[in-house]
């Protein structure tokens, strides 16, 4: 090959690269392992972490959901992750077509329109709901978050906006844990261009669309909603049914294991009118020279590679595979399956609470709950510690995010857990003899 | 022409939708005891979501290895995508990846019981200062692009906390298109800067756009074209000098292990894409991960949290007052880290060098051979990749386009087409160290009988490609009458007009 280049040496070709540059650019890294020995290393560095989906009690924006096998086994076809964007959709069809009906899927559950191909993650989609809703009020300068949205996502919204010169007003959330319609009617006005709030919010609870829609609108606002546990859409009236106009979720839910918070996969969907405004691939229907139907990449014109510093978005690679992932568990429970799945978290974590009540815990939000659900007690954290021993991660405590709920521990029960780690839970935190 | 995928065993695949049936389902999941509106107020709850599909198991996989079986990716095929950096991706990494103590492990467990996963995110940070010469890392953008978003974010803050936030950025006009996007992201105005006769930024093109308005430069290097900038030291110098900052554009980072580092040549912030330099899967579109090195004036920025070591062990803090915040929840896509960290195990110092070598001569050797027959947008060495136009094939009416479809018929995914913009009707091809000679060498060979077919038989490269499962597809149409979905209960549209 040298001999082809005309070089005497691999060094010569790095000869336009300064000297001082290549003489200082040895690296202080040790040599490399074989399969064997690397594998054990990283075994070593897993032992070290404590997993935990059947005793995990944890949601708060990653959720512990058992992932049948077949998701995996696709996963795992490198004809899928080996692949990347779609550019030549002649030899693309197997991603473009799954990135198509992940799309139907998406928009199916929101009951939108539409829906892209993906974003990273929910706090990230929602960060581009709010831009694109800025964009299309482009004269107003507000955005209104609800204190009970995730507080990872307001936060990833905070930096988003930083410098841009718009304003974020946050309003509190009520007794019931909801999003207070009179703080969120008052802050509502024609400086405003879009308020978001969580659907589940972060509290688990359903927040009231039906009243909370109507007065955003009326101010000729865009509503939009972050639903963080996708499954929840699975018996939960869809955003789109309440006139939502931008619906945004984290669907690490259907498909993907917790795998310390990523890769998950950013949902979002929208009008069809806004389709021109919207962040991110898209993949549509075309037919062939012979008529045959095929998939595509379309709508580019809103995307950076062409527009630039014009686009909609910089968003460029999304998270294609984990819509797969997405796809492939949905498509394994279909219609009556999601809805079951759901029916059996809503049950569960129905059932914990009530037990936990009768165990002298608080449930301070009255306001109805999907899997997850806020629970009070004068000794909660010590008791979450005495859990943390026992090796059942028992909620997240919520004094970081919320002073006020100072001894109060944001509690999950999915599937995942086993009834003996249920059980354990309960006598945990709501012992007999206390 | 009849086409050989309507053969044997290549077969149609239709739409999940429209593979359903009435009470079939794939997941053993019963209804509990329950109804939801023991819960719920009935408003509140919906009925079972029509039109998701009902599909029994073994449906479900053939429906998606079929789909698979549509694919091309770089484990199936030379994929000289330039820019992308399609190298294999190894099984092994996939393995421990879903080793339980990391599949299972939720992001909000105390610090105490995930040690492992910080030790691994304290590892990997230190290999990529060592490797970029930089002085701390971000594990948490998801993708290239968003690491770009977070270092503009930083520079915005850097400025702000100086006075002045500053208006423009510098960006050569070879750049991504992320480039621009995620500077305007962040409020500011682009200036383009256009390279030399031979493909590079020079010093004085920088110096009479520079002032006190630029807070940065976006510079790539190597840049799109796959040549060094030679005199990024001296651009760096004349940036700084006027209190702008570098921001780096780690994209083919590919080319520099062990060769050259961005800290010793001015950089104060650059993205490093792990899907490329450092083997994770593409995924057909992500998920990537963008992590985002800084030099120290910077450093006080980064997003947040962060890892601190203390005496009982490590821990991530928020407490960084002049940080931008958080970009995404929990700690970026620590899957993408564990694959990552296991490439770089494996490979260790002096293979990563290596691989950066290999990388190197094999486009050098791609570029060579198809010099001449091809026409190379810029003379010289290159790096890691080359860039060749559709110049001259005009007079046999193909184009870039033509010649990316009739490679796809002979066995090669395409290279990048069309970008960079500053050469119209490019060919972007990188071959990555990860191919052996006889790849290349077949994959010369199958570019010099497309040169001859332009010359002798052009209507088979207009008419190309024939041997995929479909044939060229009309994208006009597809944008102009956008069908972005599938619709419950209408008539599905017939898979063959």
């Amino acid at each position: 090959m040298l001999d082809a280049i005309g070089v005497a040496s691999v060094d010569e070709l790095f000869r336009d690269i300064p000297a001082e540059l290549r003489a200082r650019a040895g690296l202080d890294l040790p040599p490399g392992l074989a399969e064997h020995a690397v594998r054990s290393r990283l075994e070593s560095l897993a032992s070290r972490n404590v997993p935990s989906l059947e005793r995990c009690f944890v949601g708060a924006g990653a959720y512990p959901h058992f992932v049948p096998a077949v998701v995996d086994h696709i996963l795992q076809r490198a004809e899928f992750y080996s692949a990347y964007t779609p550019y030549q959709p002649e030899v693309s069809q197997g991603t473009l077509q799954a990135t198509y009906e992940f799309q139907t899927m998406v928009a199916l559950l929101f009951a939108t329109d539409i829906a892209n191909a993906s974003m990273y993650d929910g706090a990230s989609a929602a960060a581009e709901a709010v831009l694109m809703a800025l964009r299309l009020r482009s004269s107003r300068q507000r955005v209104v978050l609800s204190r009970a949205l995730h507080p990872q996502y307001r936060d990833v919204i905070r930096t988003y906006l930083e410098g841009s010169g718009h304003e974020i007003v946050e309003v509190p959330y009520d007794n019931s844990g909801r999003t207070d319609l009179a703080a969120l009617a008052a802050a509502l006005d024609d400086r405003v261009a879009a308020a978001v709030v969580g659907y589940p919010n972060f509290f688990g609870i359903v927040e009231d669309l039906a009243a909370l829609v109507p007065p955003i609108h009326h101010c000729g606002a865009l509503a939009i909603t972050a639903t963080a546990e996708v499954l929840a859409l699975g018996i939960l009236r869809p955003p789109g049914e309440f006139d939502v106009d931008i619906a945004v979720g984290e669907g690490q839910s259907l498909g993907m294991p917790l795998s310390y918070g990523g890769p998950g996969v950013g949902l979002f969907g929208t009008r069809l009118a806004f389709v021109r405004s919207m962040p991110g691939r898209l993949v549509g229907e075309s037919v062939d020279r012979d008529g045959r139907r095929g998939f595509v990449l379309t709508l580019a014109t809103r995307e950076q590679h062409i527009r630039r510093e014009r686009a909609t978005s910089n968003i460029c690679t999304n998270h294609g595979l984990m819509a797969l992932a997405f796809a492939v568990h949905l498509s394994l429970l279909g219609k009556h399956g999601l809805r079951n799945l759901a029916a059996h978290n809503l049950a569960r974590a129905h059932a914990v609470a009530t037990t936990l009540e009768k165990g002298g815990w608080k449930l301070p939000f009255g306001a109805p709950f999907f899997n997850e659900f806020v629970a009070s007690h004068p000794d909660a954290l010590a008791r979450y510690e005495r859990a943390l021993n026992r090796g059942l991660l028992a909620g997240v405590p919520l004094s970081r995010w919320y002073p006020e709920l100072g001894s109060s521990l944001l509690l999950c029960v999915t599937e995942t857990a086993s009834e003996a780690a249920v059980g354990e839970l309960v006598d945990t935190l709501a012992p007999k003899d206390a | 022409m009849e086409r050989q995928k309507q053969e044997g065993l290549l077969l149609d695949e239709p739409l999940i939708f429209e593979r359903s049936c009435p009470g079939r389902s794939g997941a053993d999941v019963p209804a509990p005891a329950e109804r939801p509106e023991d819960f719920l107020p009935p408003e509140l709850v919906r009925p079972p979501v029509d039109g998701l599909p009902e599909v029994s198991e073994p449906e479900v996989v053939r429906h998606y290895l079929r789909l698979s079986q549509w694919n091309y990716g770089a484990a199936t095929t030379f994929y000289p995508l330039g820019s992308c950096t399609m190298k294999y991706n190894p099984v092994a990494n996939e393995l421990v990846a879903r080793l339980p103590g990391f599949a299972h492990v939720h992001p909000f467990t105390p610090d105490a019981l995930a040690q492992g996963a910080l030790e691994l995110a304290a590892e990997l940070e230190r290999w990529l200062c060592e490797i970029t010469g930089m002085v701390a890392v971000t594990l948490q953008p998801a993708a290239g692009a968003h690491g770009e978003l977070t270092g503009m974010k930083m520079i915005r803050a850097f400025h702000r906390d100086r006075g002045n936030p500053r208006q423009k950025v510098l960006i050569p006009a070879s750049a991504h298109g992320t480039n621009p996007a995620s500077a305007a992201l962040c409020g500011y105005s682009t200036v383009t800067l256009e390279g030399n006769q031979i493909g590079l930024i020079e010093p004085d093109a920088v110096r009479k756009a520079m002032n006190g308005e630029v807070a940065a430069l976006m510079i790539t290097n190597p840049n799109t074209l796959g040549l060094f900038e030679r005199e990024i030291l001296q651009i760096s110098e004349i940036v700084h000098a006027q209190g702008g900052l570098v921001y780096l554009d780690g994209a083919n980072l590919n080319a520099l292990l062990g060769v050259a580092k961005p800290g010793h040549m001015g950089a104060d912030v650059m993205q490093i894409n792990l899907h490329k330099t450092f083997s994770t899967p593409h995924g057909g579109g992500g998920p990537g991960a963008g992590p985002v090195a800084v030099g120290a004036a910077l450093e006080p920025y980064l997003p947040v949290p962060r890892l601190v070591r203390t005496d009982e062990g490590l821990r991530w803090s928020e407490d960084f007052p002049r940080t931008i915040g958080r970009m995404r929840t929990f700690y970026g896509n620590f899957g993408m880290h564990v694959r990552a960290l296991a490439y770089m195990l494996a490979l260790g110092g002096d293979g990563l060098a290596q691989a950066s070598r290999l990388a190197v001569l094999a486009a050098n050797y791609v570029r060579v051979r198809l010099s001449g027959t091809y026409h190379l947008a810029f003379p010289g060495t290159c790096m890691h990749e080359c860039v060749f136009s559709d110049k001259g094939f005009d007079a046999y009416g193909v184009k870039t386009l033509d010649i990316a479809k009739r490679l796809l018929d002979l066995g090669f995914y395409a290279p990048t087409i069309y970008f960079p913009l500053v050469v119209p009707g490019a060919l972007m091809i990188e071959p990555t160290e990860t191919e052996s000679k006889d790849t290349l060498d077949a994959f010369i060979e199958a570019m010099l009988q497309i040169a001859r077919e332009a010359r002798e038989a052009p209507e088979r490269l207009k008419q190309a490609p024939v041997h995929t499962p479909v044939g060229r597809l009309d994208e006009a149409r597809a944008a102009r009458r956008p069908i972005l979905r599938w619709q419950p209960r209408s008539e599905a549209p017939g898979k063959s007009a």
